[in-house]
């Protein structure tokens, strides 16, 4: 039987296109350190440390967590090093919480991170293979014609992805931990911003960005002392192979089957209305319908209502990114951490500007690769 | 907790350069091998997990393409370390201590043969700091054999002994492709290669791939009867880290070894076999007595890395190695080692015993 886990500290950098301002033991002690604040911890009081980060091409340096060792408090101490693409914060926050759930440790350290700005990150992205032909250049190249098949599918209306740019990056606002602070932002200036990858323009991608985030995971005593914790009732993870006949990219599988068996584990039965709100892994707009129908939360081919509607608001019936999401602060190692955190911070009630009155129930999202690896969570005020 | 056995092993014959066949093709062999020498269907694995690193291969997303060799979909619950298999293993062995879950399959693969591994592990290192003196892991390895020998510890003659026995061994080793009959007298003829190291006290860099099957007790047990053979129980498994910078650190022992020894309990009962994954001679030393290991333990039969050392496999060889000899009766517990970082900054020990 698993033991309960709950997250009971937060804390994320300033993200920015380059923190020229620390090193990179700077950059992941900002986070740590004010996870540790948030949960009245040091680090002596942690058992395992658990860190997460997307390809070592973006900083250069070959799994940088060894050198980090010391500057995370782990000598002594068991460290892993997830990488599961652009889905390794999610899933960093998993491996850390099976860690407590397992009762192998009491308190467990996840610091998920990346200090890209050490490299150029489009370019890092668009590794040229053997025996295959560049298709693209820059991870939109490769999901445009994924979004314009969706549009297509469902017949959505072309400014259901600029509503979201504009609602993800007013939210950022609210949130002062983001990169991307644009106070002038409308649906004007998102149409008129430069077309990147049809119909992807500008406004509605996702900055490149240094940052990182940490959680503390503690146990059911650990989550007794101190600050409203945020219960982990569930978590997933999927993936599935790149090129395959059978795969649908726009509704993939791995996604459908990873919040199948979240809900399951969580024993949700009807996403949405037993969730409050959802931070879900939205790096190019478009991708806001598209999760909402593939995680459940709409029928399919109906995602794009819910947008329209401005239910996905803050003050609508499911806000989404409400800390304004991946378009808004994209250091890829951590964006799926910072899912996962920003869910737990609503249940906490710690959200601050962003929060959502009352949530109880908050699920984290994370997808990578070509869409295809995926890892979630569902966190609750309330101990299971 | 859940009791986890490792049940199957598979390992590729390892070589210097394998020009015929690429990453997914070395992985799906050993898949398929544990698979089908077990009768297993690929669908009723609830885990999957493996250990690569980006670098190694040249690429970044290298462990993705991977995917092709397990036939991922439907999807499957999968995750990956950039690490050596050895702590994939670790990482499903704590997901089967959830519970709703019986098996998970692992595997480790490395083609350095792409590259240089000396320039790619010279920058496994403090980028600020280390990095910048391209530094790589045969000189590294070469200031602790010196601290070892300023301490008094050891001597060159013990290095070739135990190289010689290294190599030496691994000719009965049909996975191995660096083994060699040689005495050591042999070897202390050559010149250095970085001193006190000589080019025999280096183990080879080999391109390959792993996989290791786990399932928890009752399918493990009902397994073991239909083969006919042991498997073997993860008493024990724990891993600790060291801070990188070599001057702060005592390079003549292994104070990570020791932490995870003593948590994974090596100690409690008598060890026969163990597997260590010393890539030079005077790891052996510093690690046998880290583990707390006695005279009579059979120590790397299979003639440990100097035989085959693919990065990011040789660990989880290790721990295959051990379980091989678990399931012929030719051992009844054993100990494996992985390592990771330089000059065994990070370590994993793992005990394993028949049932």
């Amino acid at each position: 039987m698993p033991q309960r886990a709950a997250v009971i500290g937060i804390g994320q950098t300033h993200h920015s296109v380059r923190r020229a301002d620390v090193s990179m033991p700077g950059l992941v002690r900002e986070a740590a350190l004010r996870a540790l604040a948030d949960a009245d911890l040091t680090f002596a009081d942690i058992d395992a440390v658990v860190v997460g980060k997307a390809p070592d091409i973006l900083e250069g340096a070959v799994m940088p967590e060894l050198f980090l060792a010391d500057a995370l408090g782990a000598a002594g101490k068991p460290m892993l090093r997830v990488h599961t693409a652009g889905s390794v914060g999610g899933s960093t926050g998993v491996v850390a919480s099976h860690l407590v759930s397992s009762g192998i440790h009491r308190t467990v350290l996840a610091v998920a991170w990346e200090k890209q700005s050490e490299s150029n990150a489009m370019w890092a992205l668009s590794a040229q293979r053997p025996f295959q032909p560049p298709l693209m250049a820059g991870a939109g190249g490769y999901f445009a014609p994924l979004i314009r098949a969706y549009i297509k599918r469902v017949g959505a209306p072309l400014d259901v992805g600029i509503r979201v740019a504009v609602k993800d990056r007013q939210n950022a606002l609210k949130n002062p931990y983001a990169h991307l602070r644009l106070p002038d932002i409308s649906e004007e200036t998102v149409r008129a911003s430069p077309m990147l990858w049809d119909p992807i323009r500008h406004l509605e991608t996702c900055p490149s960005s240094d940052g990182a985030c940490a959680v503390v995971i503690g146990d059911e005593k650990m989550a007794s002392r101190g600050k409203a914790p945020a219960w982990i009732r569930g978590t997933a993870l999927r993936s599935e192979p790149t090129i395959f006949a059978a795969r649908d990219q726009v509704n993939p599988q791995a996604g459908r089957d990873c919040a199948k068996a979240l809900y399951a584990e969580a024993g949700i039965s009807d996403p949405a209305k037993e969730i409050d709100c959802a931070e879900l892994y939205v790096p190019f707009s478009w991708f806001e319908p598209m999760w909402l129908e593939n995680l459940g939360f709409a029928p399919e081919g109906r995602g794009f209502a819910l947008t329209m509607d401005g239910e996905t608001e803050i003050s609508g019936k499911l806000p989404v990114n409400m800390s304004g999401g991946v378009l808004s602060s994209n250091p890829i190692g951590a964006s799926g951490l910072l899912r996962f955190a920003e869910a737990a911070l609503q249940v906490r009630g710690l959200a601050g500007e962003h929060q959502v009155a009352g949530a109880k129930m908050a699920i984290g999202h994370a997808y990578g690769g070509g869409s295809q690896f995926f890892s979630m969570w569902a966190v609750s005020s309330e101990r299971p | 907790m859940p009791e986890v056995a490792v049940v199957a092993f598979a390992q590729t014959k390892f070589v210097a350069q394998d020009l015929a066949r690429d990453e997914v093709e070395m992985i799906r062999e050993v898949v398929m091998g544990t698979l089908s020498e077990t009768g297993t269907q690929r669908r009723s694995l609830g885990f999957f997990c493996s250990g690569s690193c980006d670098y190694v291969q040249g690429v970044p997303f290298s462990f993705v393409g991977a995917l092709d060799a397990l036939g991922a979909f439907p999807p499957i619950s999968e995750s990956h370390v950039e690490m050596d298999g050895a702590f994939a293993l670790y990482e499903a062995y704590v997901r089967l201590q959830h519970g709703d879950i019986d098996s998970a399959l692992v595997y480790g693969f490395g083609k350095p043969s792409l590259g240089d591994m000396g320039d790619v592990f010279s920058q496994q290192l403090d980028p600020y700091t280390m990095s910048p003196l391209w530094a790589d892991p045969d000189s590294l390895a070469a200031m602790q054999a010196r601290a070892l020998i300023d301490a008094g510890i050891a001597t060159e003659s013990d290095f070739a002994r135990i190289s010689a026995r290294s190599l030496s061994q691994a000719t009965s080793n049909p996975f191995a492709h660096h083994g060699r009959m040689v005495t050591s007298e042999t070897l202390l003829d050559a010149p250095h290669h970085r001193a006190p190291l000589r080019p025999s006290d280096v183990a080879p860099t080999s391109d390959g791939a792993a996989c290791v099957i786990l399932m928890t007790r009752d399918r493990a047990l009902d397994l073991s009867q239909k083969l006919g053979r042991k498997v073997a129980f993860i008493r024990g498994i724990d891993h600790r880290i060291e801070p990188m910078q070599l001057g702060l650190r005592d390079l003549t022992r292994s104070e990570s070894t020791r932490i995870a020894a003593e948590r994974a309990g090596v100690s409690a009962k008598p060890v026969d076999v163990a597997e260590l994954s010393a890539r030079y001679p005077h790891e052996e030393l510093i690690l046998r007595t880290a583990l707390g290991l006695t005279d009579d333990v059979a120590l790397n039969p299979s003639g440990g890395c100097f035989g085959a050392n693919a990065p990011m496999v040789a660990g989880l060889v290790r721990i295959g190695e051990v379980a091989s000899r678990i399931f012929q009766g030719q051992a009844q517990r054993g100990v494996a080692h992985a390592t990771s970082g330089p000059c065994l900054q990070q370590n994993l020990v793992c005990v394993l015993e028949g049932g």
